[in-house]
């Protein structure tokens, strides 16, 4: 389908094309099963200016938006979700500064992320505040020109790896969410730890960790925005970002497919290939057609976030959920249609299989996804 | 330092299919890229200029598309690029084509090192480059994998051979054809492909290069390909089968018969 892309956006798209096919597919299968952190790959994204396709010109990007990641991250997910996550995650942590930050915080950090020599992470999920985001338990005390960090963050994703951090806490905990905020924290800041790596169903390039803070000082202009905001600048963070995972969903969603196609035409059994097969062509018809029903809605919600619109924390659940849902039916039938090799680590099909559930499962769960969903239409109809 | 690379424009196929009426290649439904020995040349000479500091001009001879190849080195690190191309150069055979670039170089104001792929992958002669030398007078390394030293005045380069390497110092400029071993070209950068959109190209006609028109394109060229064919496959063995024994029986009446 004919997505309309400007002209810098198909160069963009191409380019990360070519590198997740000649750079990350062939080393796709070796990252899932070491565990290792992709660092060569990062580097080449970084090389080609990938990481700042979505950010302003002034602080060295190239001055896209969230389409631009979309399609980066798309097409990195196509060859692997688990690298593709050292992106899309740094993008995750940077949206913080982009939208919230301060002249003085964007000028000091964007730079850096843009040209891929730093990564970031967003830090807000704990041990007990997954869905319920709200009952976070880091705390930042006000101490003269610092904040004391103290708290437990879990399963943030590229921990250890990234340097640069959007953390929140509670700064006013009689308040709730109304008392969190938004802190840059650095690695290396004296209080800061990192917990051991977790081990993942998939996505298992991409490294999970605790940060860990304990009496950590951070100066008080790493606060974003102001005191109060954290919740806000974190709820606009994720509906900015989640068209993101709906592109991550789309990717693996294609990669599984590509596998399926390939092998489909090759497979011969009783005497003809599989894809000569009605039960193998309608698995294949319905899903090239939810991927690209899935892919219109990811584009077009990225679309509508960089129009600059007010409200799109519906559109973007929409979005996140559906593409997610639709990458985990692919995969699942793109190791059907492959039978025992799909079911085999040889072959590519499991490892889509694997991480497509994870887009189902974080930057809220889609289960959550449908309650801003309703919750949004539901708003919509009282004000008419 | 001046580093010069010389590219060229090929097929995108492994599978060369040749016109059997003209013996040229069909190039019709086949994308342009550029020869991949080239790719390395490009890359080599992008490294020397991040060694050295300079600057690195890509320069190709063919048709008007060729233009996008030029464009493609800029993506990648090059800062200019010159396009050759004119009528009269059609025909050219490695000989015109070393002479016509030789001119083009010598037109450039000065150069330190020029860098070629050792081969272009359709016509597989690796004739250019030290042809392009041989017009400029200037010594010239082949297969070079490993630039391991190099200044504004020499360099020292390690030189495959097929049972190792030699170690050549040559003093500059020089012309050195790169083997793959060489380096690991980069992936294109979205700003060098922006700069590149943009980017104007020099383009030269004969007339330009002020070279003799009797040494360009098809009079100038003292070869004429007489004959492009693709080799038979080879037939398929004789199979013998048996007892150990018996197959080298057999075997020895079949070698004593075709008289061995």
């Amino acid at each position: 389908m004919d997505y309309l892309l400007s002209e810098s956006q198909v160069m963009i798209r191409d380019l990360a094309r070519k590198i997740a096919q000649e750079k990350i597919k062939p080393v796709a299968a070796h990252y899932d099963e070491s565990e290792e952190f992709a660092w060569p790959v990062m580097k080449i994204l970084a090389e080609s200016d990938l990481f700042g396709v979505y950010l302003p010109e002034q602080y060295g990007g190239l001055g896209g938006g969230i389409l631009d990641m979309c399609l980066v991250t798309e097409e990195l997910s196509r060859a692997c979700g688990g690298i593709a996550l050292g992106y899309a995650g740094t993008g995750l942590g940077t949206l913080p500064i982009l939208l919230h930050g301060s002249e003085e915080q964007k000028k000091k950090y964007l730079p850096a992320i843009a040209s891929g020599k730093r990564l970031a992470a967003f830090c807000i999920t704990e041990a007990e505040a997954g869905s319920d985001a709200g009952s976070i338990k880091t705390t930042a005390r006000k101490e003269g020109n610092k904040y004391i960090l103290n708290g437990t963050k879990q399963w943030i994703t590229n921990a250890g790896e990234a340097e640069i951090y959007t953390v929140i806490a509670l700064t006013d905990k009689a308040k709730g969410v109304r008392g969190a905020s938004a802190f840059i924290v650095e690695k290396g800041t004296k209080g800061m730890e990192f917990g051991k790596k977790e081990k993942k169903m998939g996505i298992r390039a991409s490294a999970t960790r605790e940060v860990i803070f304990t009496d950590c000082e951070v100066p008080a202009e790493n606060l974003i925005s102001r005191e109060g905001m954290g919740f806000i600048v974190a709820m606009k963070t994720l509906d900015t970002s989640r068209p993101g995972v709906a592109a991550q969903a789309v990717g693996i969603a294609q990669g599984a497919l590509d596998c399926a196609l390939d092998y489909s035409r090759t497979r011969v059994q009783f005497g003809q290939p599989i894809s000569s097969f009605q039960a193998i062509q309608h698995m294949l018809a319905d899903m090239g057609t939810q991927i690209e029903a899935a892919r219109a809605l990811a584009y077009s919600v990225a679309r509508m976030v960089d129009s600059g619109a007010k409200s799109v924390s519906k559109e973007s659940a929409m979005a996140k959920l559906f593409a997610s849902d639709v990458a985990m039916k692919v995969a699942v039938d793109a190791v059907q249609i492959m039978g025992g090799y799909g079911y085999m680590r040889d072959y590519p099909a499991e490892k889509f299989m694997r991480d497509a559930k994870i887009t189902q499962i974080y930057e809220g769960t889609n289960q959550i996804q449908r309650n801003v969903v309703a919750a949004n239409m539901i708003k919509e109809t009282l004000k008419k | 330092m001046n580093i010069i690379v010389c590219i060229k424009q090929v097929p995108n196929t492994t599978d060369v299919r040749i016109d059997p009426v003209t013996n040229t290649l069909i190039r019709d439904g086949v994308e342009s890229v550029i020869n991949p020995f080239d790719a390395y040349a490009i890359e080599e000479a992008v490294r020397i200029k991040e060694r050295c500091g300079g600057k690195v001009t890509a320069i190709t001879m063919g048709p008007p598309q060729a233009e996008n190849a030029l464009k493609e080195a800029i993506g990648l690190g090059c800062d200019e690029g010159v396009l050759v191309s004119d009528r009269k150069f059609a025909g050219s055979d490695t000989w015109a084509t070393s002479y016509t670039l030789a001119c083009a170089i010598e037109k450039l104001e000065t150069y330190d090192v020029i860098l070629c792929g050792k081969q272009a992958s359709d016509g597989d002669t690796a004739q250019v480059g030290p042809g392009i030398s041989t017009h400029l007078d200037i010594p010239q390394v082949t297969y070079v994998k490993k630039i391991s030293e190099i200044n504004e005045k020499s360099a020292k380069v390690e030189r495959m051979t097929e049972e190792g390497y030699d170690v050549v110092e040559t003093p500059l400029p020089c012309l050195f054809t790169v083997v793959k071993e060489i380096n690991t070209p980069r992936m294109p950068s979205l700003k060098g492909m922006m700069r590149a959109k943009s980017a104007k190209i020099i383009k030269w006609t004969a007339a330009d290069l002020e070279a003799d028109p009797a040494a360009l394109g098809l009079d100038g060229s003292p070869t004429r390909v007489v004959k492009i064919f693709t080799p038979e496959p080879r037939k398929g063995g004789e199979m013998i089968s048996g007892s150990p024994a018996e197959v080298a029986k057999e075997l020895a009446e079949l070698l004593k018969g075709e008289v061995v």
